[in-house]
């Protein structure tokens, strides 16, 4: 089948670039009919919308490039959309199409002030409300007079807007209220033991009944994307160890491999290997970690320390060939820093024969307990369609029947040559979270068990030029990291700094799924499904 | 077996001899008060070692160890940081409420605490409604924690308060039940009585399977009772941070934290007495010789040790088990705990008429 001709068939001013993957630009007057024949098309479905990025093209406007994918036919698709209007920048929403953009947008709508008509909720996203300005556009003032560090609390607004077009096509501001003056409004965080970070939730309640739940984010905004801009590509790799900082290899790894496909480099097999094994350590470094606060976070203290006990002996090997502990800056842009320490291999099938067991222990203190299963099994539901809708993947997605595993989906590194499988469970609720991953920190043992006795010899870094220049284009990659999806998206002109360098978090679709399925649940329920979606908040503020 | 009734018999007549007797009862009330806070204080504070040291070693770790040997000067160490700690007054506090709170909880505790036979001989407050006593005395404490809650101006504080509300009161039915239970079996509620009528066998063995029943039901719901995990709702720290305390500091504080482990000792010590016989010795008819000997271990060896092995035992279950759901916990008492408590007090009747026990 031809999408470009079923596009056409549909919107006739579609033009398309073709490349690595397929790119239809599209006017902003008919980007919201394009987006819902793709998403409802039967043949093609793009029912996933992977990424959304904001961009300022300069002189060719304000815009947004949204990467799609069907989950179904495995199509995929990059969407382009620009304004030339500086002043009031507009473009139709998609998030009543994919829910996953509703966070997405306002995201784009707090750097670039591009305003989505239609969308129910657009205020900023991370930064405060009485920031002046819109930091990613390029021609943003970055003095600080404009924008001085304010001494003064940032004042809770129980209103938001929304924008729509009136009938004579003008934009029409109205008013939405969030909270009503009598509810029970409790705030979960920015400081709170459950949200592991500063994360913040505005819950209202009912006696003990969560009515609706707003997410706040940005509290640990960092501007890395910004920060990205004006920095030449191999300083851009220490920050992604500083996004999750549970998949610090395999964010580095997914920026290091876009930027080597970008330039054309060939990577060692070595290197291959090397990058696959430490990516699955880090998963079951990350995976018992999520063990543990969950235990922690349903009152099981003790199974708490058992994780906490075993995941220190994979931040050991970490530490004898990285230096790094939780902050890695293992891998680089042609290879890996340094390479594998001579005890690494023993030690990591040492850990894995430790490991077994132990996992078995863990299932009988904390997974067959009766109270443990109780709170779990049948809590906050997560749709297979809305998992998808909202993009939430990696455990999460899979715990809903979604086999959204980037490994299996676009193979990369080694993936493609060992044998695993993909854990899927079907009832979307919080136990099958939680048991996905424990069951794939089995799979990602065995995964190591097949390629840490074959470690090819061989170099473990390429030569790189002393300066790395991105040849001009867009290009994203994608790995799995521990907790989902986590893509990479730059645009370069050809220069030292990137463009516009984007992280597909994989913690924003989390959040932004949490107000469907707390909905009714309890206050207890919300730290259940908060600890089972297992978000990092670093990642989603970023 | 020794009977203290000797020791305070002697401070009775030596103060009987040099003051009237009207005096000499005050200055034995003010004696007797003293040395019930003293324990109090004490006993708190090797609980607070031992959950340190039981909770560390379920969670692979040592516990304290660096202040004294074993640590054991960081019991010390803990209770000075908590004394000079300073109390902080919150804005839109109710500030009458919110002071008074601490000390309704710790009343209830201490009152309750004075209930227990410790040794024979070393009962302070025995009288023939002793266990109804007890039972009232305990409940006070649930009335501190919910002013706690409502004054401290939280949110927090007063989800924590309504879930202790709900769950202690609901609770309080269960400890009754089973209770009730062994009060069938004894025909009395006058602890000092119950402890003698176990001479010839504990009351877990002697009621057999109504009061085993009886037995796990009440460590359940006294456990549930005092708060403690894995029915720590009021103070879920992942959910509450600290529930109803979460705007205590210094002793304030330390007084809700006291009263939360001695309540639990407590719940323990009356599951020894009623239950485990109290400072009874292990007698089992017949055997004099093996009596005799046992009756060479002090009683109050016999009633800590027992106390303690309960205490341990829900110390255990603390650390093991996660954190129930609200409606859950109610679940659990209204539609399980509370027919079963029922069910069991008509077996236990049932089984006293026909004299189906030992």
């Amino acid at each position: 089948m031809n999408i470009q001709e079923k596009i056409t068939g549909y919107i006739p001013q579609v033009q398309f670039v073709e490349g690595d993957t397929l790119w239809a630009v599209v006017a902003p007057a008919h980007l919201h009919d394009l987006a819902k024949a793709l998403r409802e098309d039967a043949d093609m479905q793009f029912d996933f919308l992977r990424s959304l990025t904001g961009m300022d093209w300069g002189e060719d406007g304000l815009g947004v490039v949204y990467h799609l994918e069907s989950t179904r036919f495995g199509f995929q698709l990059v969407m382009k959309t620009a304004t030339t209007d500086r002043e009031h920048p507009e473009l139709p929403t998609v998030c009543d199409i994919w829910k996953g953009a509703e966070l997405n947008e306002r995201e784009v709508f707090d750097y670039f002030g591009i305003v989505f008509t239609g969308h129910p909720d657009m205020r900023r996203l991370y930064l405060r409300d009485d920031w002046v300005g819109y930091p990613l556009r390029k021609d943003f003032d970055e003095s600080k007079e404009i924008n001085p560090l304010r001494m003064t609390n940032e004042v809770t607004s129980d209103v938001t807007s929304t924008i729509e077009i009136d009938e004579h096509g003008h934009a029409v501001e109205k008013t939405r209220v969030l909270f009503e003056d009598d509810e029970y409004v409790v705030n979960i965080g920015p400081q709170h033991p459950a949200t592991h970070g500063v994360l913040r939730f505005r819950v209202s309640l009912e006696g003990e009944v969560i009515k609706k739940l707003q997410v706040h984010c940005g509290y640990i905004h960092r501007g890395i994307e910004k920060m990205c801009e004006s920095l030449t590509y191999p300083q851009t790799l220490a920050l992604t160890d500083r996004l999750d900082y549970l998949g610090a290899m395999q964010s580095r790894h997914a920026l290091c491999m876009c930027i080597e496909k970008a330039m054309g480099v060939e990577i060692p097999e070595r290197v291959q290997y090397i990058r696959t094994i430490m990516d699955e350590l880090q998963r079951i470094d990350s995976h018992l970690l999520f063990f543990s606060t969950l235990c922690m976070d349903l009152g099981a203290l003790t199974a708490f320390f058992y994780g906490f006990r075993d995941r220190e002996k994979i931040l050991d090997i970490f530490e004898e060939t990285t230096g790094g502990r939780l902050i890695l800056n293992y891998n680089v842009i042609g290879g890996v820093q340094a390479d594998i320490h001579p005890n690494f291999v023993k030690r990591v099938k040492d850990f894995i024969a430790y490991m077994r067991p132990q996992l078995k222990e863990y299932h009988e203190v904390f997974s067959g307990n009766i109270i443990a299963q109780q709170r779990m099994k049948g809590v906050g539901v997560l749709s297979r369609e809305d998992a998808i809708s909202f993009g939430a993947t990696g455990g999460t997605g899979r715990a809903s029947g979604w086999a959204c595993d980037v490994r299996k989906r676009h193979p990369y590194a080694m993936y493609g040559k060992v044998h695993f499988n993909e854990i899927v469970f079907q009832e979307g609720d919080c136990y099958a979270r939680y048991m996905v991953r424990m069951k794939e920190i089995e799979e990602s043992m065995n995964i190591i068990e097949q390629l840490i006795d074959n470690i090819p010899e061989g170099e473990y870094q390429v030569k790189m030029k002393p300066v790395i220049r991105v040849p001009e284009g867009s290009y994203y990659s994608a790995v799995e990291t521990s907790r989902g999806e986590f893509g990479v998206y730059i645009e370069s002109r050809g220069e030292k700094y990137p463009y516009r360098m984007k992280f597909r978090s994989t913690g924003l679709p989390l959040i932004s799924c949490l107000d469907t399925i707390t909905r009714g649940g309890k206050i207890a329920d919300l730290i259940a499904i908060g600890g089972t979606l297992d978000y990092i908040v670093p990642d989603i503020d970023r | 077996m020794f009977d203290f009734s000797v020791v305070t018999n002697w401070i009775h007549g030596l103060l009987v001899s040099v003051m009237p007797l009207g005096l000499a009862s005050f200055v034995e009330c003010v004696l007797i008060g003293i040395c019930i806070m003293l324990m109090y204080a004490v006993i708190a504070m090797i609980m607070i070692f031992m959950e340190r040291k039981v909770c560390a070693s379920f969670q692979c770790r040592l516990g304290p160890n660096r202040v004294g040997p074993w640590g054991l000067c960081q019991l010390f160490a803990d209770v000075i940081k908590m004394l000079i700690k300073e109390i902080i007054v919150i804005r839109h506090s109710d500030r009458f409420l919110y002071n008074l709170a601490p000390y309704i909880v710790i009343l209830g505790s201490i009152l309750a605490f004075a209930c227990i036979p410790i040794n024979k001989g070393i009962e302070v407050l025995d009288f023939n409604v002793g266990i109804f006593f007890f039972m009232a005395a305990s409940s006070i404490g649930v009335v501190g924690i919910l002013l706690a809650g409502w004054s401290s101006n939280n949110k927090y504080s007063l989800i924590g308060a309504m879930r202790s509300g709900a769950q202690m009161i609901s609770y309080e039915l269960s400890v009754g039940l089973s209770i009730m239970t062994i009060v069938v079996l004894t025909d009395t509620m006058q602890f000092s009585e119950i402890v003698e009528r176990q001479a010839d066998g504990w009351f877990i063995f002697k009621g057999h399977i109504p009061a085993l029943i009886a037995f796990v039901t009440y460590l359940i719901a006294g456990n549930a009772e005092v708060n403690r995990g894995p029915f720590d709702l009021p103070e879920a720290e992942s959910e509450l941070t600290a529930g109803y305390h979460t705007e205590y500091s210094g002793m304030h504080f330390g007084l809700f934290y006291l009263a939360e482990f001695m309540n639990l000792f407590i719940v323990s010590s009356i599951a020894a007495t009623v239950f485990l016989g109290g400072w009874m010795p292990l007698h089992i008819a017949g055997w004099n010789g093996f009596n005799q000997i046992m009756d060479y271990i002090p009683g109050f060896v016999w009633f800590f040790g027992k106390a303690f092995f309960v205490v341990w035992l829900l110390m255990w279950i603390k650390w093991t088990f996660p954190r129930l759901r609200v409606d859950q916990i109610l679940h659990l008492e209204w539609k399980i705990l509370v027919p079963i408590g029922l069910a069991n007090l008509l077996l236990m009747t049932v089984c006293v008429v026909f004299g189906w026990h030992f």
